[in-house]
């Protein structure tokens, strides 16, 4: 390289591009993660087309498949939102990548940002072929899209939140067990595949409460049953994301 | 362009940073010329990397001011970013990232980056091909982590430990990037370990301890200053030694450390040596082999932060 070639010309470039960088560059590393796609796409697919085709559970009346699709759904969003961005943003802290970003020119605000795009373009895909599977095993959703819409992005908020307060306030190896943990716990006891109503009543109302089961639920009655807004849930969700953003705000440790 | 308007590059007054109850910095104070290498030295733990972390706006100071480039770095972050380079001392990578990938992803966040391809080629990065950053070499990520500092044109790079665990041949070649960037106008601030390294590449070192600047000067300067040197010379056994001192400065000593050989230890400047061969001229003596000592780097960092091991 000749003189001059680091001559310095320094300045940040344009916010909408290092937002549109950043988002394609953590999808693109989530994308390549093997762990990640297990967890993300392969799990929640398996479970839908597994538990639709062999009678395991009794899911009440009607095709199994009315029943699980949501459940998945709201799965996916878990995986994504929770599981996967904690895990991923837990080891970017330990290795210093969030460090290293804090110097550069992009805002934390923006760096947020583009963490949030890439969960929302996953889950895009997610739902995507959850959907094409589901409508092969003879799903027949009903009820608004806006509905659904609504819950998926509260759901995404609540989820998020809660991930990114566990990975910034635990060691990475921590976040990880507790992550995948977790995802395990929510995924039995939070109405995914198995019916909140075939666990005891007490149980069940604590159950209830949790933003998996919240969102599980509320998908299910827009798109199982038709209901026009799920308000109770949405509600649940609501709080769980001013509870969890507002904490991983106060207490997140970008080191 | 902007940095020719930047008379002081740092500027640290009085600062203080603990963590709980340890004082990493007590009151440190620093100025960094803008457009040369500044090379911080000092034993482990005596408050290096705190003190470039608090310029890179990473750390907010318990007490005291720091100005970089003439901007407050926690306050006035957005606008200094973007005009410095940070190489960590470790990591700052995506695990699951490629090289050129994560060099290419950073030049992106600037609106006037260096050629990356370049770069790859300058750094030796080429043959990292489609390997992922947790597998490749020590050298190879110190080298990723340094291109990644100055891809982005920065006015002033900071390098904590740029060349540690690096082999001689990317040692060198980090030096010669390093003394590019200067060549350029890029100020350096480089913490190192390695006394040659301050001494090859650096106009100023500043050598810390214990949380405070304890010397700043150019290598030159420190190795003369408060530093003694050496003369070393032989000649006949049992000269008189006391008659040669009384020709000397107060402070000087010398002695016949075995039968012929001499040594004399002060300040060893042009007077000292001319006033040593002339009374050897005065008494017949032909003062072979006559050479002056002079002190490293490494014997002044010793000297001032005692040669106790820390741990």
């Amino acid at each position: 390289m000749s003189i001059g070639t680091y001559s310095p010309r320094p300045g940040a470039a344009p916010l909408p591009r290092m937002i549109a960088a950043q988002t394609a560059f953590e999808t693109k590393m989530l994308l390549r993660n093997g762990e990640q796609l297990l967890l993300t796409v392969i799990i929640p697919a398996l479970l839908l087309v597994l538990f639709s085709s062999v009678d395991i559970i009794d899911t009440g009346a009607g095709p199994a498949v009315d029943f699980l699709a949501p459940g998945v759904l709201a799965l996916a969003v878990m995986s994504t939102a929770f599981t996967g961005q904690a895990i991923a943003t837990g080891f970017e802290r330990r290795y210093g990548v969030l460090k290293l970003l804090g110097t550069s020119p992009l805002p934390r605000w923006a760096l947020m940002t583009a963490k949030t795009l890439s969960v929302l373009v996953t889950e895009v895909l997610q739902v995507a072929l959850l959907t094409v599977i589901a409508f092969g095993l003879g799903w027949s959703p009903h009820g608004s899209p806006f509905a659904v819409f609504l819950l998926l992005v509260l759901g995404t908020a609540a989820f998020s939140g809660l991930g990114l307060l566990m990975a910034g306030t635990l060691r990475a190896e921590a976040t990880l067990a507790a992550a995948n943990l977790v995802f395990l716990l929510l995924l039995v006891g939070g109405g995914v595949i198995v019916p909140l109503d075939k666990f005891p009543d007490a149980v069940r109302s604590v159950l209830g409460l949790l933003p998996i089961s919240a969102l599980s639920d509320g998908l299910r009655d827009v798109l199982q049953h038709g209901a026009v807004i799920p308000w109770g849930d949405l509600g649940v969700l609501a709080a769980w994301a001013v509870l969890g953003l507002g904490a991983a705000a106060r207490f997140f440790r970008w080191e | 362009m902007r940095s020719e308007t930047v008379q002081v590059a740092v500027q640290i007054a009085g600062l203080v940073k603990r963590y709980g109850s340890k004082t990493a910095v007590d009151g440190l104070d620093l100025e960094v010329r803008p457009g040369v290498v500044t090379a911080v030295l000092g034993p482990n733990g005596a408050g290096k990397t705190t003190t470039i972390e608090t310029c890179e706006g990473y750390r907010r100071p318990d007490a005291g001011t720091v100005r970089v480039l003439g901007l407050d770095p926690v306050a006035d972050a957005a606008e200094l970013r973007p005009r410095i380079g940070v190489m960590l001392q470790s990591g700052g990578v995506y695990s699951g990232a490629r090289a050129d990938e994560m060099l290419r992803h950073v030049a992106k966040l600037h609106a006037h980056p260096l050629d990356v391809d370049a770069l790859i080629e300058r750094l030796g990065l080429g043959s990292c091909g489609r390997t992922t950053y947790r597998r490749l070499s020590g050298g190879q990520q110190q080298r990723l982590a340094l291109a990644m500092a100055v891809v982005g044109r920065p006015e002033l790079v900071f390098l904590d430990e740029p060349t540690a665990g690096l082999d001689p041949q990317a040692r060198r070649s980090t030096w010669e990037l390093v003394r590019e960037l200067r060549a350029d106008g890029v100020g350096v601030v480089l913490t190192t370990h390695f006394m040659d390294e301050a001494e090859q590449l650096a106009d100023d070192v500043a050598i810390i301890d214990n949380g405070r600047v304890i010397a700043q000067g150019s290598p030159e300067e420190l190795c003369r200053g408060g530093a003694e040197n050496t003369l070393r010379f032989t000649g006949r056994p049992g000269l008189d030694l006391a008659s040669l001192l009384k020709a000397l400065p107060v402070d000087t000593l010398a002695a016949e450390l075995t039968p012929g050989t001499y040594r004399i230890t002060g300040k060893v400047d042009p007077q000292l040596l001319a006033t040593v061969t002339s009374w050897c001229a005065q008494h017949g003596v032909m003062p072979d082999g006559i050479s002056v000592e002079r002190h490293s780097l490494e014997d002044v960092f010793l000297e001032l932060t005692g040669k106790d091991l820390r741990s």
